[in-house]
């Protein structure tokens, strides 16, 4: 990206970086770092990292409650209850809708926020923290406040619903309603962690032809659709990238919300892992999810860096 | 994406002309309507633990009539309060100091040391960013279990050490590939070795990455979920966001003790996050630019 230039794209620089690394073969001591500083990092990384995504691979074609050795081969079998399962295709739908919304409603949102604080006005500083802040709080925390907003009984709609005479909505109860809420509550607070990359990117984006589209008579509206929209491109894809690996994270907040209720209506893949593989304890079924999760991610986060980031 | 991790600073005031009247006048006015979504929540959490759970039937917006300072003197007196934040604090310190030394050794290995595999290694460590630690919980609970470290602390730091070195190690790597290489010359002339060198020049110079590092790995582990949820079953280990779940389970219609709760576990990260905004919000967006 154009802000984040360094020294490495300076040529003289990096071949006597380079040199200098062809030449720090001889100096002394080679063996003594790598066994000081590799193997520590190595090691908890193999063991908690790679090591449990191999295995789960391998537990996921047992039936295994996670005692003993798992013995009960079952093939495929988890596998095609995952995808037989209601609970997990409205958690996939989910998941879907989540990255929908981020995309076409939180982007823009952010983008349009971006340039409103990156006009010279006082206390732009001020807003952008605002906005941010939800951004910084945890999950949970976030989670729960927005339980008690929605309550039908002393929330904040209930407050509103009551001033106009009404009855108040149990929208988290609601399965019809549920997931919807959800999604306010993540654009809520997702959105300053964009703004704050678009931020970024406006302030790459060269004054110099803003300032010529300005002479030749182009109006505000003009200006961002020709000019700045374009040269935000890398930042778009980037925001993009990160709406859907988040998406596809998403647990902490769903469970103080809803806990993936009413009736599995606000379930996401992790919720759903959780609640029926680590709640029952069927370690076959849950890891069989997590690879079904695993495989989303990988290839997601591979088609899209192929397809829309190669130039990035 | 270049290679470098050249941190965003969003928080310093934009500069150029200023606006023209009309453009203020939407701006300010969008923005505190923006503003207010963001605030009313939180502002009535805060309120709300000042409230009756009568009055906050009635009256979930405004001041409370009477601030009944009792609901956050009993949390704040409470063991549990403290006992939580302590645990947060101490699986949070435990979880940076690892992540730093693990990953800053490592990248440094990459960086400067030549070896046979190093690029093979380093995409090794990259596998890490591709996926959520949620994916392998249950094989990593089952082999916490058989480490024998189920409901201690470092069930929950070692794995969330390994599932942040991915990050870790690029974005240190990136950093100490940037360092002028002048500095290289000049030690292994003067018959300095690599872990001299790592002490004494490469380490003093990373002063603002090991901020960045810090700040992520503190910040996830902080508010981190799942992995507490999962690895720990003794509630006086519990960090604060397990905390504030069981709270509620105990508490559960009585909200205004729940929003009292919320509000002072939510108030350290509020008070640290102003006090150092600008190496907060670069911190955690260095990660996307890397």
């Amino acid at each position: 990206m154009s802000q984040t230039s360094t020294i490495d794209d300076v040529p003289v620089r990096a071949t006597s970086a380079r040199h200098v690394r062809r030449k720090s073969n001889r100096v002394r001591g080679t063996l003594p770092v790598l066994v000081l500083f590799l193997p520590p990092a190595l090691l908890v990384f193999t063991v908690f990292v790679i090591l449990p995504m191999g295995e789960a691979a391998w537990y996921s074609f047992y039936n295994w409650n996670g005692y003993g050795l798992p013995t009960e081969w079952i093939g495929t079998k988890n596998y095609e209850i995952i995808f037989r399962n209601g609970a997990f295709r409205q958690a996939l739908i989910n998941n879907g809708l989540i990255i929908a919304v981020s995309i076409l409603i939180q982007i823009p949102l952010a983008l349009w926020i971006a340039t409103m604080v990156t006009h010279r006005i006082k206390g732009a500083v001020a807003f952008r923290l605002l906005f941010f802040l939800p951004y910084v709080l945890a999950d949970v925390a976030a989670g729960m406040i927005w339980r008690f907003v929605y309550d039908g009984q002393f929330g904040l709609v209930a407050g509103i619903f009551n001033a106009f005479g009404m009855n108040a909505p149990f929208w988290l109860a609601d399965k019809q309603v549920a997931f919807y809420a959800v999604l306010g509550v993540i654009v809520w607070k997702y959105f300053g962690f964009h703004m704050m990359l678009f931020v970024a990117g406006l302030q790459g984006v060269d004054k110099s032809v803003l300032e010529a589209a300005d002479i030749d008579g182009a109006t505000g509206w003009q200006k961002f659709y020709r000019v700045t929209l374009p040269m935000l491109g890398s930042t778009v894809r980037l925001s993009v990238f990160f709406a859907v690996i988040g998406s596809l994270q998403l647990f902490d907040m769903i469970m103080p919300l809803t806990g993936g209720g009413p009736s599995n209506s606000t379930q996401t893949l992790v919720t759903f892992l959780y609640s029926f593989g680590v709640m029952r304890m069927q370690v076959g079924f849950g890891s069989a999810v997590g690879v079904v999760l695993f495989v989303i991610c990988v290839v997601l986060a591979f088609s899209y860096k192929r397809i829309f980031m190669k130039n990035d | 994406m270049t290679d470098s991790a050249a941190p965003i600073d969003a928080a310093t005031a934009p500069s150029g002309r200023a606006e023209r009247l009309p453009t203020r006048v939407y701006l300010y006015v969008s923005l505190t309507i923006l503003a207010a979504i963001i605030v009313i929540p939180l502002l009535t959490t805060a309120l709300g633990g000042f409230k009756t759970l009568g009055e906050l039937r009635g009256n979930p917006f405004g001041l409370p009539s009477q601030w009944q300072w009792s609901n956050y003197g009993d949390i704040l007196f409470s063991q549990r309060y403290w006992l939580q934040m302590g645990n947060s604090l101490l699986i949070a310190g435990l979880t940076v100091f690892l992540t730093l030394a693990f990953s800053a050794m490592a990248a440094f290995t990459f960086a400067h040391v030549k070896f046979f595999g190093s690029g093979f290694l380093l995409n090794y460590f990259l596998i890490g960013l591709m996926f959520p630690a949620a994916t392998a919980i249950l094989p990593l609970f089952i082999r916490i279990r058989d480490l024998g470290l189920l409901d201690t602390y470092w069930g929950v730091v070692l794995p969330q050490v390994a599932f942040g070195l991915g990050m870790s190690i690029l974005l240190f790597r990136n950093f100490f590939r940037n360092l002028p290489s002048e500095l290289f010359d000049a030690a292994f002339v003067d018959g300095a070795g690599y872990i001299r060198f790592f002490w004494r020049i490469t380490l003093p110079l990373s002063r603002p990455i090991i901020a960045t590092v810090g700040i992520i790995s503190f910040v996830g582990s902080w508010n981190s979920y799942i992995l507490p949820l999962i690895m720990l079953n003794s509630e006086s280990k519990y960090p604060w966001p397990l905390g504030i779940m069981v709270y509620r389970g105990e508490f559960s219609t009585d909200w205004q003790l729940i929003l009292a709760f919320i509000t002072l576990t939510i108030l350290p990260t509020v008070i640290v996050f102003f006090a150092a905004q600008k190496h907060i919000i670069a911190g955690l967006t260095a990660g996307a630019v890397k």
